[in-house]
Formats: C-alpha cells, structure tokens, sequence
C-alpha cells in the first residue's frame, strides 16, 4: 500500500487462502476465517454471558441479554405477533453482521461485509425465504401482493410488472446498501492511513497535515463502528419490514 | 405514599422527572443522532439514488435476459426500462410517503413505530 508510494485503497478487498496447503485446496481465504471467527465470537458472547445466569447481571451478561431483548422487540414489533417465530432467523442474521462488522473495524482483520458477494447471498437468503414464508401462509393468495387494491383493470397490466420489479429490485438495494458502506468506509481508512505514512515521511512540512489525517483517521474509526451498529441494525430491520409484508400482504 | 398526601409530586411524576435528567427518557427534541430524528440530506439522496438505481438495474438485467432468451434484441430491454424507472419512482414513494398516503403499506402505529426509527436510521 503505502510504502510503495501510491495508494491502493482496494488491495485490503484481496483474498488470499490463509492456512497453507488447505486452504489453497479449499480455497479458504481469510474471509471464511472472519465468518467462522463471527460465528464463534456470537456463540463465545451468548455462552460466556449467560452462563452466570445470574439475577443482577454482569457485564458480558447485560450485553448478551440487550442484544437479545433488543432484537427480539424489534421482530415483535415490526413483525407482529408472529414475529416470534422469525425471532432465530433475524437474531443470527442480525448477530453474524454486527459481529462481522464490528470485527472488520479492528486493525488487520478483513471485513467479509465489504464483498458484495456476501452480502448478496445473506439477502438471497432473506428475500428467497421471504417470498416462500409468503406462499406457506397464504398459498397462491400471494401474488396478490402484487396486484394494487383500488386500481382500474385496465392499468394492471403496467402496474404489476411494476410491483414485480419493487420486489425483485429489493435484493439488490439490500445488498448494495451493506456492501458499499462497509466498503466505502474502510476505504477511507485506507486513504487517510496512506496520508499519513506518505506525509510524515515528507519530512517537517508534512508533519502538520500528516498529523491533520491521522486526527482525521481517528475520528473515521469512532465513524466507522456507528455505521458498523447501524448497517447491522438496519439489514436486521429491513429483513423485518420484508417479513411483515410476507405475513400480512399490504 | 407519604409523599403524595403531602400535596408534592406524584411518585410517577417525580420519576419521569428523574428519568428525564439521567438521559433514560427518550424526548423527541434531543439533538444529535437519534434514530427518530429526520435524517440528514445526505443520507435522504445517498437513499432515494440507491432505490433508483437498484429497481431500474434490475429491470435492465431482466429486459437484456429476456432479449438473450427470445433472441429479440432490443425489444424487452425498451420495455423494461420504462418499468424499471417506475419501480424505482415507487420505492422511493413507499419509503416517503406521509403517514396515512394512499400506499397501504406505510404502518400507523404512532410515532414509536419501528417503521420511523428505520427511517432515521437508514443511511
């Protein structure tokens, strides 16, 4: 990156199979070691913490507890009663990101979010479900969904391509909405970082502004783990609003 | 009790009161970046972009497969870019419409509706 002398924001979205002669087989890059590392942190943080089970909690028990309690209000009340039972479905979606994301914050540790690929499959999931959650209660009565209440037949051949393509356009804006603000994000990082190291090795007039980038840098990091909560959250709630539409139909 | 026979107050009163100095009340008129708060302009465009572009991607990528499929190249597409666009124009209604617009969709649950904290909170 930098010490070449010219930036190289996107070298850090490279992959590279880590683990030698098995992950070359495999084609096990560092991203599979940061979805296993979330999933074992989601499952480290559930066990760790609830373990005490105590009646004040601690720390590590408070967290687990908010997280669960948060999400679980969020399916309810976005959902619906039958919110509960999509309850597993949006808690581990929603932990696998957060952790994910959160992880990829921290100084050498790939962020899997920042490919779209990833994030594109996570939304498959979620939309492909949604629509068959949609056709198990309502059966063929679905495809109403894309039929608009009070509108002359004669516009329905033009409204309900339309509708179809609101649906189907979900998939993309999902995964893009992730995908680029992760990536955005840690392109900054790298842009600023770079500033830094090509300044400061200027000499003593580069000093001040590589200072100025590095003040910069820091501040993108406090920016970086609010969008990391946020996109979290709303991929989680968004995945919520999909389901309600699924379970009630308009 | 004592308290409230002593003309003060009342225990739910005093409680809010205390709530509200320690910050645990949620108020509507908090600067900074609530969830309930009205998102910046930034953030409405960054949206309102993406959904266009997203619903009018999707409908290219459908009119151009559909051309491959039937071999008539430039038909489908034609079509389905018009379409593409008002999907798009519909999202972006969907997520902006006021409360009680003609789009069924938008919730009517008061202002602590998940649906308004998802507005804020969307980039």
């Amino acid at each position: 990156m930098a010490a070449s002398g010219n930036i190289n924001a996107l070298e850090q979205f490279e992959l590279h199979p880590v683990l030698g002669a098995f992950g070359r087989t495999l084609e096990f890059s560092q991203s599979n070691v940061m979805m296993i590392a979330a999933m074992v942190l989601t499952l480290l943080l559930l066990w760790l913490g609830m373990r005490p089970r105590a009646m004040v909690p601690g720390r590590l028990q408070a967290a687990a507890e908010m997280i669960y309690e948060f999400t679980y209000n969020m399916c309810v009340e976005t959902i619906g009663p039958e919110g509960k039972r999509f309850f597993p479905f949006i808690f581990t979606l929603f932990l696998f990101i957060l952790i994910g994301n959160l992880a990829g914050v921290w100084p050498f540790f790939f962020t899997f979010t920042s490919h779209i690929t990833v994030t594109l499959a996570l939304t498959l999931v979620v939309v492909i479900m949604v629509t068959l959650v949609g056709l198990w209660i309502h059966k063929l009565h679905f495809f109403s969904y894309f039929v608009p209440e009070g509108v002359p037949a004669l516009l329905l051949p033009l409204l309900v391509p339309i509708e179809v393509l609101s649906y189907l356009s979900r998939i993309i804006s999902l995964s893009v909405r992730l995908f680029a603000n992760m990536m955005a994000g840690h392109v900054m990082l790298e842009v600023f970082g770079a500033f830094v190291v090509m300044l400061g090795a200027a000499g003593l007039l580069g000093l001040l502004p590589a200072a100025f980038a590095l003040a910069v840098n820091v501040a993108l990091i406090g920016f970086e783990i609010l969008v990391a909560v946020l996109q979290a959250y709303v991929f989680a709630i968004l995945s919520c609003i999909y389901l309600h539409d699924a379970v009630h139909l308009h | 009790m004592s308290e409230e026979q002593g003309g003060g107050p009342s225990f739910e009163e005093r409680l809010r009161v205390a709530r509200e100095r320690q910050g645990l009340e949620p108020r509507q008129s908090v600067p900074g970046g609530r969830p309930d708060q009205e998102p910046s302009a930034l953030g409405i465009g960054l949206r309102v972009g993406l959904e266009l572009v997203c619903a009018l991607a999707v409908a290219c990528a459908i009119g151009w497969g559909l051309d491959r499929l039937f071999g008539t190249r430039p038909i489908f597409l034609i079509a389905f870019v018009p379409l593409g666009g008002a999907a798009g124009v519909l999202n972006v209604w969907r997520e902006f419409a006021p409360r009680q617009g003609p789009s069924g969709k938008t919730r009517q649950d008061g202002s602590r509706s998940p649906r308004s904290g998802e507005r804020g909170a969307r980039r």
